[in-house]
């Protein structure tokens, strides 16, 4: 695992294998992850607002646990984004299949599952509220 | 796909790339460099009301701000064929996951 952060930081290592590819798959990757990391950045954001701007709670803390939860997803898209990149990369070098993932589907899973709750939690109240 | 545009065949300017990709990975830097920043508008602003701590938090999310605005910038700018890779990309990455770190550190500062 160290090894692998360590070459994420060590361009030459990347450049050392394969050949150089049409420079535009290269710039094509690099978007990818840009986005992938802006996805990151809206994720933290989110957390960040839940923080501050949602009022108290019925259950205690569960403000402070979605804000968590969003600023830990938030940042493991980050890394992710990172180590896809450098995965792509290296395939494209070599000619090798592009690297299959299941982390947008189980993303996107998380995702809707965490918008059903909130509404499922908005139509309670406005059913059961006063 | 043709391969790499070099200079032309009587050595005038490179034919033009018809995708744009280096200025759409140029806008697409920019645009990180935007998201980035309002995180650290949304950090600051819920460090405020953290006292000393908040305020350390607060510091240390401006560095983060400044040091990925510094990379977007760097890769943002310019004309002619962008360089993609590079130490640029991983050390974004880390601006992005230390924002998420210390918005953490925030919350669970805030239950203290």
């Amino acid at each position: 695992m160290w090894e692998s952060i360590r070459r994420w930081f060590d361009p030459r290592e990347l450049r050392s294998v394969g050949s150089t590819p049409d420079y535009r798959f290269s710039l094509a990757n690099e978007r990818t992850f840009l986005a992938w990391l802006r996805t990151g950045l809206a994720l933290v954001a989110g957390g960040l607002a839940a923080a501050q701007f949602l009022p108290p709670l019925p259950l205690r803390h569960l403000r402070e646990a979605i804000a968590i939860a969003l600023l830990l997803l938030g940042g493991t898209v980050a890394v992710r984004a990172v180590d896809h990149w450098a995965r792509t990369e290296r395939a494209i070098r070599l000619g090798e299949e592009l690297p299959a993932s299941r982390f947008p589907a189980i993303l996107a899973l998380a995702v809707g599952a965490g918008a059903l709750l909130l509404v499922v939690a908005v139509v309670v109240r406005t059913v059961g509220g006063p | 796909m043709s391969g790499t545009p070099a200079a032309g065949a009587d050595g005038g300017p490179p034919p033009r790339d018809p995708g744009l990709q280096p200025e759409r990975t140029r806008l697409a830097w920019r645009r990180t460099a935007l998201a980035v920043t309002v995180v650290t508008v949304l950090a600051v602003r819920l460090a405020v009301s953290g006292g000393p701590f908040g305020a350390l938090v607060a510091g240390l999310a401006v560095l983060a701000w400044g040091a990925v605005l510094a990379i977007c910038w760097r890769r943002g700018t310019g004309s002619g064929p962008a360089p993609s890779g590079g130490r640029s990309l991983p050390l974004a990455a880390l601006g992005g996951a230390s924002l998420a770190l210390l918005g953490v550190l925030l919350v669970l500062g805030g239950l203290w």
